[in-house]
């Protein structure tokens, strides 16, 4: 199948800013993408890109097998957009956005409009300029989950709600996966991303840093390894692949390269072991990993 | 009190943002007054020319409505008859957007949230916008006082005139802070405030010329004509805006104790859960957001074009002094200055149709800066599409609105002449003529918002600069070529004048290329907020 986005080389600067730096993105149709990074890593920029906001300086792209510039209106019809910073008319009411805009997009289904009304608990009512932050973002998630299109692009779509709300709306991207819509989900909240995703790409600077599966990410990195030792941790320390090695008492701790955990776990084995956990690397240590080491990975055996 | 805490550093906020605004708008009210006041020495040199024009237009009930009366036949009182109550409904309206501006805009903007967190009272902020307020207004009423006086003018005449006009921007300014606190808009809060504002105008104008007379000493606006400047200075009236804008105050120092910041006191309504049939596409929201603008325009230009018609009949009397006399033969006639007195009435609405056509395009700018236009874009809309909604209104409404003026001055002056069928389609055309030129600055606007959204600034400096090159380029005896910059200088002086196609097909012409441009320029360009 072809990918829903494909992105080679894509650059874009405001006079000397150099927003994006040749970034690279693919997003595989029927996936929920996670597109993370820092405040101005140049997130909302790709989007503005992608749907022909922006006009990119260099680079290839290719939108649901379009030109974001040139096929704009074409391709915004199997699109919906919830921008990161949501502005209403201050005079329309919240319904009335949500029925201009799913009209714009070339349908609205009448049955999700109502349904997802009362998920988010929005009253459609209300005027714009009476709206919270959250409630604004509400009127924006509800028209673009309403519309029946095939590509949803969202910038920081929960930044505004409350962790309930947030809960309902993972329910809701979820579902839509399941009906094969393909999910573009721009975000610094990890552990929505980590609930979310298929995939992830962490970008830095315009940059693609890192781009996989959780799994394939996590196989790069360490486990965190907490162990009570009933003997002395011979050698545990100079073993290839332990890092942070740190003793308190008769517990050890230390995180590990995937690759050199059989090994690490037999010598921990032979010292005698009373207790043991074990975590994956979340996320959140992929992502500081990345930001902390100014985009110069260590070297990771393979 | 510790609920003022803050006030002085809120004022130099308030002084720094508006660092050039209001020394501008300052400037400008003073050098129209002074302009004003030597222009009228240069038509009524003498006494018995002053005499004269007074007599006609106290005689002329409408004018009287309009501007109030001339109370006695000075230099001075003739001078400022059209600026009294004019101008001071004008440094009203001023006052008000300054008050409005520096209160609940920054609150609707969020930006009072931000300063309130930090060690600042409750009032400090409604405190803050009042002082740069009565400020403001007493600064102007004394350069304008000085304009005059430099003019030529009396001292005292020129002094009373000047604080009578500030009088007035210390009243509404204080009006606009009541309404600030009723709604959380500010655009809400100044159109409150601009009503009171016309009621007090309207007050004055039934009472100068219908009467009974105490309704004028109902207005504020009433009060700056009761000063009366150069004919007699009645100074007590001056004390009269002081004890009115310290109970206005309190009443809005009264409201901002019962509401809680960011909210008002008028309850937003509940409105429709679905969109209406109107609200389709694109130009069903561009309709949306446009159509009460319109609708208020198209009432004034309807009251423009019946005033008009109403006073050019009478503009022949009013001229009686040897010089217009001899004007009013040169253009043919007692006919010829009506008809040059509706030309003038026209090419002023031309002018006034173009900042509205360049206002149009100023709100898809205001959307783009708002975010309000990526939604649009990113759904199946088309920036061409999205763009000519706004040109729909920008290239149609100027026709829609000067028809409307056209129409009624043909009504007024036809019924007036006992022949309204043929003044009805005379002057509609008159009107209509200025479309060209209109259209140009609407094509100018567009082009620059296509270039680059931030050169859009430049339409109005275009507006501002043909507008003084015709006023003043004949006085300043500049070349003809650069009187002919201007696309107002092109237009025939209708109704009156022999019509030349040529001109009128060239200026539509430049006005249809610039959109062009415009239109191509906004395929091509970003959108964005900065």
């Amino acid at each position: 199948m072809n990918p829903a986005i494909e992105i080679k080389g894509l650059r874009k600067s405001f006079g000397r800013t150099n927003a994006l730096d040749g970034l690279d993105l693919s997003v595989e149709t029927g996936e929920v993408h996670g597109f993370l990074g820092p405040n101005g890593a140049g997130k909302t920029t790709t989007l503005r890109v992608l749907l022909g906001l922006l006009h990119a300086d260099d680079g290839e792209m290719r939108l649901l097998g379009g030109d974001p510039w040139r096929d704009a209106v074409s391709l915004h019809r199997c699109l919906a957009y919830v921008p990161g910073e949501v502005s209403l008319w201050p005079n329309l009411t919240g319904g009335e956005v949500i029925d201009l805009l799913g009209r714009l997009r070339g349908g609205l289904d009448a049955r999700r409009r109502e349904r997802y009304l009362d998920l988010f608990e929005l009253d459609p009512r209300v005027k714009g300029r009476a709206y919270s932050k959250g409630n604004r973002q509400k009127v924006a998630v509800v028209a673009a989950l309403a519309s029946d299109v095939e590509l949803l692009l969202l910038d920081e779509p929960t930044s505004g709600l409350d962790p309930l709300m947030e809960q309902i709306f993972r329910e809701c991207v979820r579902e839509e996966r399941s009906r094969g819509r393909t999910i573009l989900l721009s975000s610094h909240i990890l552990s929505e991303a980590e609930a979310l995703c298929d995939r992830v790409s962490i970008i830095r600077g315009g940059r693609l840093v890192d781009s996989g599966s959780l799994a394939d990410l996590r196989h790069l990195t360490r486990t965190t390894i907490t162990a009570q030792l009933s003997g002395s941790p011979d050698g545990l320390a100079h073993l290839a692949g332990v890092h942070d090695c740190a003793f308190d008492g008769a517990q050890v701790r230390m995180t590990v390269d995937n690759t050199a955990l059989d090994a690490v776990l037999g010598t921990l084995s032979r010292c005698g072991v009373t207790s043991f956990t074990s975590q994956p690397p979340t996320l959140e240590e992929l992502f500081l990993r990345h930001y902390r080491t100014e985009g110069t990975p260590e070297a990771v055996p393979a | 009190m510790t609920t003022l805490t803050g006030t002085g550093a809120l004022i130099r906020l308030a002084l720094r943002r508006d660092r050039i605004r209001l020394p501008l708008w300052i400037a400008v009210f003073a050098v129209m007054a002074a302009v004003s006041a030597a222009a009228t020495a240069a038509i009524y040199p003498t006494a018995a020319d002053q005499q004269a024009a007074v007599d006609s237009i106290n005689a002329v009930p409408s004018l009287v409505a309009l501007y109030g009366p001339v109370y006695q036949p000075t230099l001075g009182a003739t001078s400022v008859f059209k600026l009294t109550a004019f101008g001071a409904a004008l440094i009203a309206l001023l006052m008000i957007l300054t008050v409005v501006r520096h209160t609940r805009a920054e609150e609707e903007a969020g930006r009072r949230e931000l300063l309130g967190s930090a060690v600042v009272g409750r009032y400090a902020g409604l405190a803050a916008g009042l002082v740069v307020m009565a400020g403001s207004s007493a600064a102007l009423g004394l350069c304008t006082g000085a304009g005059l006086a430099a003019a030529g003018l009396p001292l005292s005449g020129s002094l009373a005139f000047g604080l009578g006009w500030a009088g007035a921007g210390l009243v509404f300014g204080g009006v606009a802070a009541v309404t600030a606190q009723l709604t959380k808009s500010a655009h809400a809060a100044s159109g409150l405030a601009v009503i009171a504002l016309v009621a007090a105008y309207f007050l004055r104008a039934v009472g100068d010329s219908a009467g009974p007379r105490w309704l004028s000493w109902a207005s504020p606006i009433g009060w700056t004509q009761q000063v009366r400047p150069y004919a007699g200075d009645v100074w007590w009236v001056l004390v009269l805006p002081l004890p009115a804008a310290a109970a206005i105050t309190l009443a809005a120092i009264g409201l901002a104790r019962i509401r809680d910041v960011d909210a008002g006191l008028l309850p937003d309504r509940a409105g429709t859960p679905h969109a209406g049939r109107t609200l389709r596409g694109a130009w069903g929201l561009v309709w949306r957001l446009n159509r009460a603008t319109l609708a208020a325009w198209s009432c004034a230009y309807v009251l423009l074009g019946l005033v008009a018609g109403n006073l050019a009949g009478n503009v022949g009397k009013m001229l009686e002094n040897s010089r217009a006399q001899a004007l009013i033969a040169a253009l043919g006639g007692e006919k010829g200055v009506s008809d040059a007195f509706l030309a003038a009435e026209f090419s002023v609405a031309g002018v006034v149709t173009s900042a509205y056509a360049i206002s149009v395009i100023m709100r898809l700018r205001a959307e783009e800066r708002a975010i309000r236009v990526d939604p649009l874009l990113a759904a199946a809309v088309g920036r061409r599409r999205l763009l000519a909604g706004y040109l729909l209104f920008a290239v149609l409404a100027p026709v829609f609105l000067l028809t409307g003026t056209g129409l009624a001055a043909g009504l007024a002056n036809g019924a007036r002449l006992g022949r309204v069928g043929p003044e009805v389609v005379r002057l509609t055309g008159a009107a209509l003529s200025q479309l060209p030129a209109v259209w140009v600055l609407t094509g100018l606007a567009t082009a620059l918002f296509g270039l680059s959204a931030r050169a859009l600034a430049g339409a109005w400096l275009a507006l501002v600069t043909f507008l003084l090159l015709g006023e003043f380029g004949a006085l300043l005896k500049l070349d003809q070529w650069v009187l002919d910059l201007s696309p107002f200088t092109h237009l025939p002086r209708l109704p009156g004048a022999t019509v030349h196609a040529t001109p009128l097909l060239w200026l539509t012409a430049l006005g249809v290329t610039l959109i062009l441009a415009g239109v191509l320029g906004f395929r091509r360009r970003d959108v964005a907020a900065q």
